[in-house]
């Protein structure tokens, strides 16, 4: 079996992924946590609360002013990817992992819980990826791939639930899955599976999956997005998690591989920071022997995604104030729908940016747990509720006559019950009679099986049930049977109708599926919002978009404008063949530039030429305050506006000057080539043209035609201060005869 | 069930806890939810649980489900479905994979029936 290796300047091919994927064995077992270095070191910085940075990624964008450190904070990052294609989510993965993120979860496709047994082949989903074998094998080589990319491991995490958790978790702990929900709650609320079929089920996934080393994350915070006032349900929340914790103790998972999916459980307009607080600590009080994992609040987000990424960076700092193993990333898209490459990054930085920029904050911020302040006051209020929810459990006869009675859900704050929580039938539900009293010669043969596997009636040891069958597929690989297609629904059909965009010249825009040709279109229209939900479709209409829809729409006052967010899509293809992509131009760094103009003094003079009274461009190519060359320790002599030609010319002579640079804002008439070729002129008529450089810049300069005049260097719009010192430093270079810094 | 909040009459009797002793007297409470439901997943089985063990053995996944089938059609669920695979492979001196084909296909299941009687 060989490793695929990638190329970071190569697109992933999905088809290497495919090629001999029978044969493929994941490397390793269970999770893995990300290694703190105390104190870490990067660019002039020093981190109290980062981890072993990456081998390569992509650090956040104002990196580029801090020598492109990317410091990586200590919780593990996750990613939940949707988008039904499972070979797309792969290319997405691999963006996740250079965001940052080294914990990939996967989303299961709508109504897999339904499905008794396991779905075999690569069929497309709907809102996440149908989880089969192939699938999962798939996934798992090529995050081998990408960890070694950028040098991290990386978990990948799906679901354990639905009339077939047993068979997933086998599946899972066989193909190297390294976290898993599992939460038989979750099933008996929400996917009103029988409550009595989901606990033995579960009782024998979570022995699996400890097998595994498989980390669990459960399915509380679905009661928290579920409730009609989500904040009334905290209470409620750590009964959930303990009876799924303590649950899945007792199945055999070590408490260090049991983590409670958490959610900060309101958001803005509400204090939400002074109610999510008492109850993130109560919480972890309670539930000290576990991992938290960290989600974000998606109940109160709509389609703004500033107001989103606002209330996930308040999250994120109830996290650092409390404590989160795991960072979970909700994209900010939730409230609007649209699960793009996009979002998946924008979260996986924000996470990332909130966690460095509260990096070390804990050494100089406490919680106030004064016993009679409001923190300590309202926390063991929680916890007392919470105790008395459980005392109820019992007093009505236990867990199941609880679900009967509705106990869960229920819109009030506990105690106080409105009646209206989810009630499930002990005899009812999918799955309902389907379960079976075990005799006292019912036997199991294999490895983690939950409650006794009687094999020693056929003389065979209990501690090692597999023996009696030569081993099962949890220490014999090769008796796994990999099943590959099942029909026409699959990967191959639909990789071959994208070929061209995959392997050819074609490029289409795309959001979440190779050229699905979708873009995303902002603007303000100056009329209320109903109408300017017409308008914006008119208007796509009018660009050529297809299928076009608003995904968002702000109010900036309600006669005076909306602000609207559409996506449609793009009927045509660009073909590289057709178009000329530049080289990049390349820039000399900030050091480089520091030492030439050290060791070889530069004398600059410069201004507008012409009747012109512009500077604003020229200010911003030498000033220092824009990123100018005075940075470098260039002298400037700026000489102002409207400037003579012949002004320049023998203010250059008089002091001594290396460059000339000409500002040339007014191009009616080609005056300022004429004005360019006249400095030229100039400066060989006095006989100065070999010790000057003449450099010419102005939004209507093309590099090109500005040298035609015979000057030696022309900057358009978009030039910068970095782009005339590295080319004033190559010059002078050559003019000693040295060799390029660039090449 | 609706109710008013009566938290300050509920809460009386465990006010006076400390907040370790509320945190081992919530821990005790769970226990006491938890229990039963790990008796019950020691004593009973499921179709799914079933298959989790054939698949373990071997089985394909597409086999699975026939199997299980053929135990509850057959009231067997409660010897276990590998129990039947593994009784077939050893009355036909075949592989488990041979003998979850076979009971797949539908053949066998008279032979692991009377075979489970004759234990009796």
């Amino acid at each position: 079996m060989t490793q695929m290796v990638l190329n970071r300047n190569e697109k992933l091919d999905v088809d290497e992924i495919l090629k001999d994927l029978e044969h493929y064995e994941p490397r390793r077992r269970g999770w893995t946590w990300r290694k703190p270095v105390e104190n870490l070191e990067m660019g002039p910085f020093k981190y109290k609360q980062c981890s072993e940075p990456l081998k390569q990624g992509v650090p956040l964008p104002p990196a580029k002013y801090f020598d492109g450190i990317d410091p990586q904070p200590i919780e593990t990052i996750t990613t939940e990817i949707a988008s039904g294609r499972f070979e797309d989510d792969i290319r997405r993965m691999r963006m996740g992992a250079w965001h940052g993120a080294d914990h990939l979860m996967v989303i299961r496709h709508m109504g897999q819980s339904h499905i008794d047994g396991l779905m075999e082949g690569t069929p497309q989903g709907i809102g996440g990826v149908p989880i089969t074998r192939k699938q999962v094998r798939a996934q798992r080589k090529a995050i081998d791939a990408i960890e070694d990319e950028v040098g991290r491991p990386i978990n990948y995490h799906s679901y354990i639930s639905g009339v077939a958790g047993p068979d997933v978790a086998v599946m899972f702990a066989e193909e190297g899955v390294n976290g898993a929900h599992q939460d038989p709650q979750y099933n008996i609320l929400y996917r009103d599976i029988n409550c009595v079929r989901s606990i033995v089920d579960a009782c024998e996934s979570k022995k699996v999956m400890q097998w595994g080393e498989i980390l669990q994350i459960d399915g509380a915070h679905n009661a928290n997005a579920t409730a009609r006032d989500a904040w009334k349900v905290m209470p409620e929340l750590i009964v959930q998690h303990s009876i799924n914790s303590l649950l899945s103790e007792r199945a055999g998972i070590l408490p260090e591989n049991i983590s409670l999916s958490t959610v900060p459980p309101t958001a803005t307009p509400a204090p939400c920071c002074y109610m999510d607080l008492p109850y993130a600590v109560a919480l972890r009080q309670i539930c000290n022997r576990y991992k938290m994992r960290a989600q974000m609040n998606t109940k109160y987000i709509d389609s703004s995604t500033r107001e989103a990424t606002v209330t996930h960076v308040m999250n994120l700092l109830i996290s650092r104030l409390t404590s989160a193993d795991i960072q979970s990333t909700i994209t900010p898209d939730e409230g609007r729908n649209v699960p793009w490459h996009i979002y998946n990054i924008e979260a996986c930085d924000t996470a990332k940016q909130a966690l460095l920029g509260f990096d070390g904050l804990n050494e100089m911020l406490q919680l106030n747990m004064d016993a009679d302040g409001p923190l300590a006051q309202n926390a063991r209020k929680i916890k007392e509720k919470a105790l008395l929810f459980m005392e109820e459990i019992v007093e009505v006869g236990g867990y199941f006559q609880a679900v009967q009675e509705g106990f869960f859900v229920d819109s009030a704050e506990y105690p106080e019950r409105n009646g209206d929580g989810i009630a499930r039938q002990i005899e009812g539900g999918i799955g309902y009679g389907y379960i079976f009293d075990r005799d006292d010669d019912y036997m199991a043969p294999v490895t983690a099986h939950f409650g006794n596997n009687n094999v020693e009636q056929y003389g065979a040891n209990p501690e090692n049930p597999s023996e009696l069958i030569g081993g099962c597929t949890f220490e014999d690989r090769s008796k796994i049977v990999f099943i590959d297609e099942l029909d026409d629904d699959n990967v191959n059909n639909r990789l071959a109708e994208v070929e061209e965009y995959r392997h050819g010249t074609k490029i289409k825009p795309e959001v979440e599926w190779c050229a699905d040709g979708i873009i995303q279109v902002t603007m303000t229209l100056p009329a209320n919002r109903r109408t300017s939900e017409v308008v914006a479709l008119k208007i796509a209409a009018g660009l050529g978009l297809e299928n076009a829809e608003v995904i968002s729409r702000e109010v900036l006052q309600e006669a005076e404008g909306t602000r609207i967010e559409l996506k449609g899509k793009v009927p045509f293809d660009i073909d590289l063949k057709d178009i000329v992509v530049p080289p990049e131009p390349k820039f000399l760094n900030d050091d480089q530039l520091y030492e030439e103009f050290g060791n070889n003094p530069c004398t600059v003079v410069c201004g507008t030429v012409g009747d012109d009274e512009h500077s604003v461009g020229l200010r911003e190519i030498i000033n220092i305050k824009h990123g100018g060359i005075e940075k470098w320790g260039i002298k400037i002599n700026y000489l102002g506006t409207s400037v003579s030609v012949e002004k320049l010319v023998d203010a250059a002579i008089e002091l001594n000057a290396d460059v000339i640079m000409a500002s040339t804002i007014i191009s009616h008439d080609n005056v300022h080539y004429k004005n360019m070729k006249r400095i030229n002129d100039l400066a060989i008529e006095k006989g100065i043209r070999d010790k000057v450089l003449i450099l010419a810049g102005g939004t209507q300069v093309i590099p090109a035609e500005a040298c035609k005049t015979g000057i030696d260097a022309g900057f358009g719009r978009n030039s910068h201060g970095i782009d005339v010192a590295t080319f004033i430093v190559e010059a002078h270079r050559k003019a000693r005869g040295e060799a390029s810094l660039i090449d | 069930m609706k109710r008013q909040d009566d938290f300050q009459e509920r809460r009386k009797h465990i006010a006076n806890l400390s907040d370790e002793e509320l945190y081992t007297k919530f821990w005790e409470t769970t226990e006491e939810v938890v229990a039963p439901l790990i008796d019950l997943g020691k004593k009973n089985t499921t179709p799914s649980v079933e298959r989790s063990v054939l698949l373990r053995m071997g089985v394909s996944s597409l086999d699975t489900q026939k199997i299980v089938e053929g135990c509850m059609d057959r009231n067997l669920m409660r010897k276990g479905a590998g129990h039947c695979v593994y009784k077939l492979s050893k009355l036909r001196n075949i592989s488990i994979r041979e003998a979850s084909i076979k009971l797949a296909e539908g053949d066998g299941w008279d032979e692991v029936s009377q075979s489970f009687k004759e234990v009796k």
